[in-house]
């Protein structure tokens, strides 16, 4: 256990494509450490590692994740710190950069 | 009913995490978890249903939907309409019986919009749920969250919609019950019936293929779709928007999240429809409106977020 864990303060959060920082508190997600102090530098959407729409990636800070959709976050995108907002939870201060979300055109229309 | 499918049967749901999902399906829902396969697949239905599961919840690396299967009305129908289905460009494929434990043969195959659908003819029938057969009484007493009855009806996000709608009218016998029609007349969503009720399936054009918007579940009265609302605050549960009311189909209804993203409705009420009726019809230019019928206004979560 570092000291930013066991000091219970809240993580600062600079979301740089936004200009935007907030304080996420300890336990909680990205996204929903954002809702908590009604900001919007990140795009909510299923908050279940579903939808994609909180895509972001990491620039810099440590934290621990729960399973989310490959349809989103492929494992080589893992690497290059891409990663769902809902399913992030900081260890400490972080730099990020959200509105990665996109949806992808349909390049065949199916079989008939 | 007019070519021999009767009712949605069986959806299959891709969670995340098995033991989050079934606190959502089974906990907070309030469906009844009859059986685990050997798979790991888990199997529930609404206590109304008479059939053995209506949902199957499988786990994966990726949130959605499999499939979505439409009991017909014996093997004759079914066999008849495998070969429609070839004829019309389908890819089908046979799936033999007890790939679904306790689920007859069954005949899957894939439309324009990129979904999996099945049919099939039979399904072990364990009656409804802690009620007899014979002088049932009102309602089992150890029903658990929002006392969800039935799988109602699922939406599908796709690209194409006008493809499969025409696979389901033409080869499967559904009626359009409801529509958008934009100011060309281009149909951007269809809700299509096999029988009485306003939707038994659900197309919206999407450019992605194979998107899952939502399943739903039918509940009795407006004043349970509040005790669900309620249910949502008291769970944390991810809530997407309501309670509400649709104008398309006049439900009155919830939308929250599962854990693993996918989309739920709970929902009371709405349209009925005859083989005479003519699609109610809503014009893109109200689509708020139609969606929304007490806002007035899309949230962008209601068309991005899908699985």
């Amino acid at each position: 256990m570092s000291s930013t864990d066991s000091s219970n303060q809240p993580f600062e959060i600079q979301v740089v494509n936004r200009g935007e920082i907030y304080l996420c508190d300890q336990g909680e997600s990205l996204l929903s450490g954002m809702e908590q102090k009604s900001a919007d530098c990140i795009n909510v959407g299923c908050r279940g590692g579903g939808c994609g729409m909180c895509k972001i990636r990491i620039i810099k800070g440590r934290f621990t994740n729960k399973r989310m959709s490959k349809a989103h976050v492929s494992p080589e995108e893992a690497e290059k710190g891409y990663a769902l907002a809902c399913r992030t939870f900081p260890s400490e201060n972080m730099v990020i950069e959200s509105d990665h979300f996109q949806i992808d055109e349909a390049v065949e229309l199916g079989t008939s | 009913m007019k070519k021999g499918v009767m009712r949605p049967g069986h959806i299959q749901i891709r969670v995340l995490d098995m033991a989050e999902a079934l606190e959502h399906y089974r906990d907070l829902i309030g469906l009844i978890e009859t059986h685990k396969d050997s798979q790991g697949r888990v199997y529930l239905k609404g206590w109304t249903e008479v059939d053995k599961f209506s949902v199957v919840l499988r786990e994966a690396d990726e949130p959605g939907m499999d499939f979505v299967g439409y009991k017909v009305l014996n093997n004759e129908v079914l066999e008849k309409l495998e070969q429609e289905l070839i004829a019309f460009g389908c890819n089908v494929e046979a799936i033999p019986a007890g790939e679904l434990d306790g689920c007859g043969r069954r005949v899957r195959f894939d439309s324009p919009t990129g979904h999996m659908f099945e049919i099939y003819a039979e399904k072990e029938q364990t009656g409804k749920w802690g009620v007899s057969k014979v002088n049932p009484e009102a309602f089992p007493r150890d029903l658990k969250g929002m006392k969800a009855t039935r799988f109602d009806h699922c939406l599908l996000y796709g690209p194409n919609i006008a493809g499969t709608i025409q696979l389901f009218t033409e080869v499967l016998g559904f009626d359009i019950a409801e529509q958008v029609l934009d100011g060309e007349g281009t149909r951007l969503a269809g809700f299509l019936t096999a029988g009485m009720k306003a939707h038994d399936v659900a197309f919206i054009e999407h450019p992605e293929l194979g998107k899952f918007h939502h399943s739903s579940f039918f509940l009795e009265t407006w004043e349970d779709v509040l005790r669900a609302a309620d249910l949502i605050s008291m769970t944390d549960t991810s809530l997407d928007i309501g309670p509400t009311r649709h104008g398309l189909t006049h439900g009155k209804t919830i939308y929250f999240f599962d854990p693993s993203g996918n989309r739920t409705e709970v929902f009371c009420g709405g349209d009925y429809h005859y083989p005479d009726h003519e699609p109610v019809t809503w014009t893109a230019d109200e689509l708020g409106k139609a969606i929304f019928y007490h806002d007035r206004v899309l949230n962008e979560r209601f068309l991005s977020a899908v699985t």
